[in-house]
């Protein structure tokens, strides 16, 4: 088994095929989009390969040390960063195969139209903390 | 086997163990051992005396404890001992245990953990589950918070003021994993009323009662969010409402108005109406103006403005908006609202989209992106 983290962006990622923010889309495609994300995860915990979702709220800060006895600095959000996290699935499958394939299928949640939305998730492996096997 | 009432043995037993002298880190460790062993064992071997049971099982697990840690002479002699009878358990000890374990020198989640494991009785992985974090972060914080309250006297009064916030953050956090924290709350909070006699715990409870009465129509099918006006009011416990307002009217009628208790006025009101358009708006204001008054918190400014735009028109509700702080949480989702009344929907649809960017949490910002969808479709017939 090995862990992936499927990301999704709010910026970042190429243009997905059927690119209509939310908020232009009809309730009742809202909907079906939750039920199908709801759905996705639901699935995954029964074939045990579900660890973790979580979302991510847009906006946030960057914050670096700034020296003994001074506090944290905190700037941004600085609009030319490219690449901004909506959130990310943790899923233990077998292959890496395996997790192209789900990604694939969160990939086609219906957006805009009831239509599949083709948007870009990354796909990211973890690095494991000790070899699995020794010699 | 009831688990609730397995678990509201557990500060008595705690306190049996606190009086013969076990100190409450130790004793608390016992008490959770005792229960976990009920657990096992009581579904097929009920006990005759579950309380007996119970503080014989933590008195021995204490003591083994006690043993295994040879190097403490003091608690050495402490096994010698026979266990003194004690007298009864009275309420005082449980009252004091709530004030201990939220006591001021705790951070709210070190607070929370240790009360719903000393006094609510859950396990530690339970109280992980429903926080969503690992079951031996959760250990940790309660380990520490032991330290942190391990040189607490046990026998002086604390501030019920901080135990209610303590609890309130509990009913807060709603449900998830195999405990239902808002029925938590209650419990603990109902037991807190059974020990002391005070208008704001009773405030506290009357106004959890009433939350918690609407849970059922608070969500859709699908898991969506039900604005209040658009709630299923049949669907609302009548029984837990009437409980909820019998509670809160015998508070107020004591005259020492809170802040719980003016929020409870509020919740009751929403209660009694038949339908949303029934809902008395102008007290509702007054109420909010008394709670101002109590705390002075922009969240209550915020919520009045709402319930001004309700009793005198939207556009009374954006002018007591104007005078707040855009960047409070909820300011953009209030705005929307106000403006879509005030029948300007573009401005709404705005507003929502902005609300849905900032929301706190996934219901919200799935509620206020639809309502954002909602507007923008309309506009587009």
């Amino acid at each position: 088994m090995a862990k992936y983290l499927l990301l999704k962006h709010y910026r970042g990622a190429p243009a997905a095929v059927n690119d209509v923010p939310m908020d232009r889309w009809t309730p009742e495609e809202i909907s079906a989009h939750i039920q199908y994300m709801n759905d996705f995860a639901v699935r995954l915990e029964k074939t045990g390969e579900f660890v973790d979702g979580q979302a991510l709220a847009p906006e946030g800060a960057w914050v670096r040390y700034d020296g003994e006895g001074r506090p944290p600095v905190t700037d941004g959000p600085f609009a030319e960063t490219k690449d901004l996290i909506a959130g990310w699935m943790i899923i233990d499958v077998d292959s890496y195969e395996r997790a192209v394939e789900l990604a694939g299928e969160l990939s086609a949640a219906p957006g805009a139209g009831g239509k599949p939305i083709h948007e870009w998730l990354e796909v990211r492996p973890f690095l494991a903390a000790h070899p699995t096997t020794t010699e | 086997m009831d688990e609730a009432l397995v678990r509201s043995l557990t500060p008595g037993v705690l306190t049996v163990l606190v009086r013969r002298g076990a100190d409450f880190a130790a004793a608390e460790d016992a008490v959770q051992d005792a229960l976990i062993e009920a657990f096992r064992v009581w579904p097929s071997e009920p006990p005759r005396d579950p309380r007996g049971w119970l503080v014989t099982v933590a008195w021995r697990k204490f003591l083994d404890r006690a043993r295994a840690d040879s190097a403490r002479r003091r608690r050495e002699d402490l096994v010698e001992e026979e266990p003194p009878p004690g007298p009864a358990p009275g309420v005082d000890d449980t009252l004091q245990l709530y004030f201990l374990c939220a006591h001021p020198s705790l951070t709210p989640s070190s607070a929370v953990a240790l009360t719903l494991r000393a006094v609510g009785g859950l396990t530690t992985r339970q109280i992980a589950r429903a926080y969503l974090v690992p079951e031996a972060t959760m250990a940790q914080r309660i380990s520490r918070a032991k330290r942190t309250v391990s040189g607490v006297r046990f026998d002086r009064p604390g501030d019920v003021a901080t135990v209610l916030r303590v609890l309130y953050l509990v009913f807060n956090e709603g449900y998830s994993g195999d405990v239902d924290l808002a029925a938590e709350a209650i419990r603990l909070t109902r037991q807190l009323a059974a020990a002391i006699d005070h208008p704001e715990v009773a405030g506290l409870l009357a106004l959890m009662l009433l939350h918690h009465a609407r849970r059922a129509s608070r969500t859709a099918p699908d898991g969506g969010l039900v604005p209040l006006a658009e709630q299923d009011r049949g669907r609302w416990d009548t029984r837990m409402i009437a409980e909820g307002v019998g509670i809160l009217q015998a508070a107020l009628a004591r005259d020492r108005l809170g802040e719980f208790q003016a929020q409870a006025a509020v919740a009751a009101l929403h209660a009694d109406a038949p339908t949303a358009g029934e809902t008395d708006w102008v007290q509702i204001v007054e109420w909010y103006d008394e709670l101002t008054r109590l705390t002075d918190s922009p969240v209550v400014r915020l919520n009045r403005a709402v319930a001004m735009g309700e009793a005198d028109g939207p556009r009374a509700g954006l002018a007591a908006l104007a005078a707040l702080d855009d960047s409070l949480p909820r300011y953009a989702a209030v705005a929307a609202y106000l403006h879509e009344r005030d029948g300007d929907p573009e401005t709404a649809a705005r507003l929502y989209a902005e609300a849905a960017r900032k929301a706190l949490n996934l219901a919200e910002r799935d509620y206020l992106t639809r309502q954002a969808a909602r507007l923008n479709a309309g506009r587009r017939r």
